[in-house]
């Protein structure tokens, strides 16, 4: 695993994100991420054959409710805060760019 | 109202026995805290209005003569969710969202008849240990204006440091409720994964991230869970253990308490006044009846590693709600609705975020997730079992907050320098343990904290053992004076 991190995987991990890197990014996140991984290496080091990883701390297991609708009534307070709104709808752009080629 | 000297307790009495009302101790918290912030920038945004409104009200039915906290001015860090009023989390991303709900611990506070006078500044969704990442520009620590006042919840410690507020709440994933406090030499508390609702803090790593106070005092620190702590049907992680009063035993001192100094937490890489400092509160803990042992934490050294695969990997899936179509910053040239969500994302997230979310991404990623994220949960069960093992013979774990005291706002930093400053306080995260900072000493002019570490939902014992070292010396009598270095 300490292999390190080639610019290809970085805007591979990058598009999967949703994030678009520049040409004078992609080389500076791409150190970044290398070294970062790096102090990952050292988990090698530890045995964990018979260890069963921990993904939550949490003392409550299936916490069961209701499956009811809340209704919170707020539709036009919530519609404050969406970018472009019109007739009480979101407005995106195209899903299918027509505008170009 | 300038707070430095004070505490709950004696603003309380002046507020029953009607030296000052709520509203215009609220105005004159509100003016002291704008005039501070010309140097320190601890806040994002002052809620004037809905402050001084809720005094007025406050004032109209009486101050309740037995909630210390009715009519308190508090600060909530911008990660949490205030009705109406902007929760950016120090990120482009949401530099215009006004929620439409209080989260839980903020709705709490407000039952409990606390002003929030306003949000305090924050790294971008509470990722960093420096309060530099956000986008509302740096803070200063007040101790020192040229040094950083730690991270994330940086604004929230500076605020109560330079005596804006005695109360805000703050967020910890891997020690944005500790560090800040031990640089700014004040008190906060992580309290126990599950003790406080998470509903309403905006998501940065779910297994990680618990809500807590930020206090003058361990004794108003206490009064402050007790307002907030318990189940929420909102937040199906949140505890229904039930919620003692945290300052029941405060004050039952530390005689024959099981105190461990694990050795591993006083290694290389840690200041030597730190270390001291440390050394010099076991010795303070022994004079006052205590037993303290040295202990080992073996797997601790490990926790940076596998935090840092932890936290971005859930935080990479956290941040994936930001895509500009709902609420939030939305890129203006995007021409499609892949674009709008590349764009929107690119233009609104800082670079540390981008960081964590890619680390996230990849550690998640097939072919990869074995190696990784699998990897550092089965590390995370190792520390947590050391933890297991030190809590059968002890009551408490004494260590340093963080390895050094503040350090300088101008320095260039690396991330990878910037993450091995989280080591002291990471394992508790991991293993979802209470944790609080407490003033424990002083080099060159900055405060040093001492970290107490106590069994699941044991914070009392943590209050008790952190009020007989407090009532025992003086560090937190000493005031910041808003100065640059010398």
């Amino acid at each position: 695993m300490s292999e390190k991190i080639s610019k290809e995987t970085v805007s591979h991990v990058a598009s999967l994100a949703k994030l678009e890197l520049t040409d004078e990014q992609l080389p500076y996140f791409t150190d970044q991420l290398g070294s970062i991984m790096g102090i990952f290496d050292s988990l090698n080091d530890v045995d964990t054959s018979n260890v069963e990883p921990t993904f939550s701390v949490t003392d409550q297991i299936n916490v069961m409710r209701e499956d009811v609708a809340d209704n919170w009534g707020q539709r036009d307070a919530l519609l404050n805060n969406a970018p472009d709104v019109s007739d009480g709808l979101i407005r995106t752009p195209t899903i299918i760019d027509e505008s170009g080629d | 109202m300038d707070y430095l000297g004070k505490d709950i307790f004696s603003i309380h009495e002046s507020l029953v026995n009607g030296d000052i009302t709520a509203e215009e101790l609220t105005r004159q918290t509100i003016e002291n805290a704008k005039k501070n912030d010309e140097d320190i920038n601890a806040f994002v945004v002052f809620d004037e209005e809905n402050a001084i409104k809720q005094a007025q009200e406050i004032d109209k039915s009486g101050i309740d003569p037995d909630n210390v906290l009715s009519g308190i001015p508090v600060a909530m860090k911008d990660n949490m969710l205030t009705k109406g009023v902007l929760t950016s989390a120090g990120s482009k991303m949401l530099s215009n969202f006004k929620p439409i709900i209080d989260g839980t611990a903020v709705a709490k506070m407000k039952e409990a008849g606390t002003i929030n006078i306003g949000k305090t500044n924050m790294d971008e969704f509470a990722m960093g240990g420096s309060t530099e990442t956000s986008f509302h520009g740096k803070t200063k620590n007040p101790w020192n204006l040229d040094k950083v006042p730690g991270g994330s919840s940086g604004g929230a410690a500076a605020a109560v440091a330079a005596g804006d507020v005695l109360v805000s709440l703050g967020s910890d994933t891997g020690g944005s409720i500790r560090q800040p406090a031990s640089f700014n030499g004040i008190v906060g508390m992580k309290p126990t994964y599950g003790r406080v609702s998470r509903w309403g803090l905006i998501a940065f790593a779910s297994s990680l991230d618990q809500i807590g106070p930020l206090t003058r005092t361990v004794k108003d620190n206490a009064v402050v869970l007790n307002a907030i702590a318990g189940k929420d049907e909102h937040d199906m992680t949140s505890s229904n253990k039930e919620v003692p009063d945290f300052t029941a035993n405060i004050d039952k001192g530390v005689k024959g308490m099981k105190i461990a100094l694990p050795k591993e937490y006083l290694g290389e890489g840690v200041d030597k006044d730190v270390q001291d400092a440390i050394l010099a509160a076991a010795d303070k803990y022994r004079e006052l009846g205590a037993t303290v042992e040295e202990v080992s934490l073996p797997n601790s050294k490990y926790g940076v590693a596998a935090y840092y695969i932890i936290a971005p990997s859930e935080a990479s899936s956290n941040l994936q709600r930001f895509d500009g179509i709902r609420y939030g910053y939305r890129s203006q040239d995007a021409k499609n609705l892949e674009e709008l969500y590349v764009k929107s994302r690119s233009q609104g997230f800082g670079d540390e975020v981008k960081r964590r979310i890619m680390v996230g991404t990849y550690s998640l990623s097939a072919g990869f997730f074995d190696a990784y994220f699998k990897k550092a949960a089965e590390v995370r069960t190792l520390i947590i079992d050391d933890f297991k093992k030190v809590f059968q013979d002890y009551d408490v774990i004494l260590t340093p907050t963080a390895p050094t005291p503040a350090y300088s706002l101008k320095d260039e930093k690396d991330p990878i320098t910037m993450y091995m400053n989280d080591i002291l306080t990471i394992p508790v995260n991991m293993a979802g343990l209470p944790g609080m900072s407490v003033p424990a000493g002083f080099s060159d002019g900055l405060p040093i904290g001492m970290q107490l570490i106590g069994k699941p939902f044991d914070e009392s014992t943590l209050y008790q053992a952190a009020y007989a070292f407090e009532q025992n010396t003086d560090f937190h009598k000493q005031d910041p004076k808003m100065g640059g270095a010398q």
